[in-house]
């Protein structure tokens, strides 16, 4: 690495059914703002976070269109997907352009435009991040797979489904005081295990809800941010994993192989221990994916992440506060700038600007962003 | 759907082929180039075992585009009996019989129409093994 690599400013929308909006147009809002919040009225280069745009707006080349709604003709731009994964995998891309120096600074914009389409249009699409050849034509969902995960975990560590349902209800609390959040609402256990399943035993308020929304961030080289005098967090480890794709094929179906490959890397390139992170920003799409990550990532050891779950160890109060703004679950889900929105929430406790959630002393935060069913994991780790 | 991706893909489908790999010994469903597990390309076309046991299942209950009319219908990763692991529905058996390590066997069936004049796409489902017949 040549330079440190700072993210200096961020923007975005409140997530939810954006019927007046375009994704273009969510793009460029939460550009602006992030423009706005670095002080930097030029970029070097564009990255924009989708998956979907192609199956459900029929528009792709999204670099050169976001990069002609923001007026920035000239500048090098383009999509990167992976899957629910295309937002780390985006900050990957722009921490390794600039600490490389061969950019100075580059805006990402994680977007995605869910609304636009019916629920079993929008389940296929979303199925596309498995393959589709082989998985997706026997009338396996995304939700599905997780499933298959679920089952597998409770019968193979004897858990209690609600020591995993716990997850959601924690998150709605969180989500209470976002105000960008699509849930601000509470909901109990009860409410959880009893609403309808989807592929069981998975139910509905265990999976993250369907929405629209974009989130960006500056990412600039330390000696721009100082030069500008933004208000700074630093990347201080960055790296990407993939998998096997399909879950079936894994030896182990309950270890997010890319999770562990990712985080260690991380670890290892920030110098720091799971002990050393103060907050946790983890993919829950589906509530079991809480535990399996929590175990993945070190903070538990295999088989034994619900129970940080169980004890409230991952509440604003715990030992391991996690998803502060509500996760994926309330805080919301647009796919593709899902690993952006992580970005903004763990900037908003590092910036001290996190308000009522505000975890006291929060020096450095580890965002998990997965693709697919662990097909890509990037873990990034940021530090104030 | 399209017409050659479905041809394609019919003797892998309709006959449960394979690739096992002659370094690791490991066999997997399609078959490939590569192993998946150790990275050797010494790889042979393999016809897989049609019997095996149920790892994990699901109901789906919200199906994707085109599989509305099967709604509810069970999702399962079986392993065979070499050990390869395959994910297909599961045929001829009530919702709440299906358990984990059931043993199945697979039989050929209908996936899907696609509209009055599109094509039918068939392939392998995997149904409860009957004792008394299980030979």
């Amino acid at each position: 690495m040549k330079e440190n690599v700072v993210i200096c400013g961020i923007g975005y929308t409140r997530i939810g059914e954006h019927w007046d909006k375009s994704l273009r147009e969510l793009a460029v809002e939460a550009s602006l703002k992030a423009l706005e919040d670095s002080g930097f009225d030029h970029v070097d280069a564009i990255y924009v976070s989708n998956m979907m745009s192609g199956m459900l707006q029929e528009q792709e080349h999204l670099g050169a269109l976001v990069a002609t709604y923001l007026g920035l003709r000239g500048i090098p731009a383009c999509k990167v997907e992976a899957a629910c994964g295309s937002g780390g995998m985006a900050i990957h891309q722009a921490f390794l352009a600039v600490s490389s120096g061969y950019y100075k600074t580059v805006l990402v914009v994680g977007v995605e435009k869910m609304s636009d389409r019916t629920t079993s249009e929008v389940t296929l699409a979303l199925a596309s991040a498995e393959d589709r050849e082989y998985v997706i034509s026997t009338g396996a969902t995304f939700v599905g797979l997780n499933a298959l995960l679920y089952r597998a975990y409770m019968l193979k560590y004897g858990v209690r489904q609600e020591s995993i349902a716990k997850f959601p209800v924690i998150e709605h609390e969180n989500a209470l005081n976002a105000p960008h959040a699509q849930f601000r609402r509470k909901i109990t256990l009860e409410d959880v295990l009893s609403s309808p399943l989807i592929a069981d035993p998975l139910h509905l308020l265990e999976c993250a809800p369907l929405g629209d929304g974009a989130a960006a961030l500056v990412i600039s080289c330390e000696e721009e941010a100082k030069n500008n005098k933004c208000d700074a967090v630093r990347i201080i480890g960055s790296a990407a994993a993939t998998d096997i794709l399909s879950l079936y094929e894994r030896e182990d179906l309950l270890t997010l192989y890319a999770t562990v490959k990712a985080s260690q890397k991380a670890y290892e390139m920030a110098g720091i221990k799971p002990k050393d992170v103060d907050l946790l920003e983890v993919h829950d799409a589906f509530s079991i994916l809480a535990p399996i990550s929590l175990e993945d990532l070190g903070f538990a050891k295999k088989g034994e992440g619900w129970k940080l779950i169980e004890k409230e160890e991952v509440a604003l109060s715990g030992r391991i506060p996690t998803n502060t703004m509500g996760g994926l679950k309330a805080r919301g889900h647009p796919i593709g700038a899902t690993g952006i929105y992580q970005a903004v929430d763990a900037i908003l406790q590092l910036r001290n600007d996190a308000g009522k959630n505000q975890v006291d002393n929060a020096s450095v935060a580890l965002l998990q962003s997965i693709g697919g069913v662990g097909g890509t994991v990037t873990v990034n780790i940021l530090k104030r | 759907m399209s017409v050659p991706r479905y041809w394609r893909e019919r003797v892998t489908k309709y006959r449960l082929i394979g690739a096992q790999c002659t370094n690791c010994g490991k066999s997997f469903y399609p078959p490939r180039k590569v192993c998946p597990y150790c990275g050797s390309r010494d790889l042979k076309e393999v016809a897989l075992p049609r019997k095996g046991k149920v790892i994990s299942f699901t109901v789906i209950r919200v199906p994707p585009a085109g599989f509305e009319l099967y709604s509810p219908y069970l999702i399962a990763i079986v392993e065979l009996e070499n050990g390869t692991r395959v994910l297909a529905q599961l045929t001829d058996v009530d919702l709440s019989e299906v358990k984990v390590g059931m043993p199945v066997e697979a039989t050929f069936r209908k996936y899907l129409e696609h509209g009055p004049s599109g094509i039918i796409e068939y392939g392998i489902k995997f149904r409860p093994v009957i004792k008394g017949e299980d030979k």
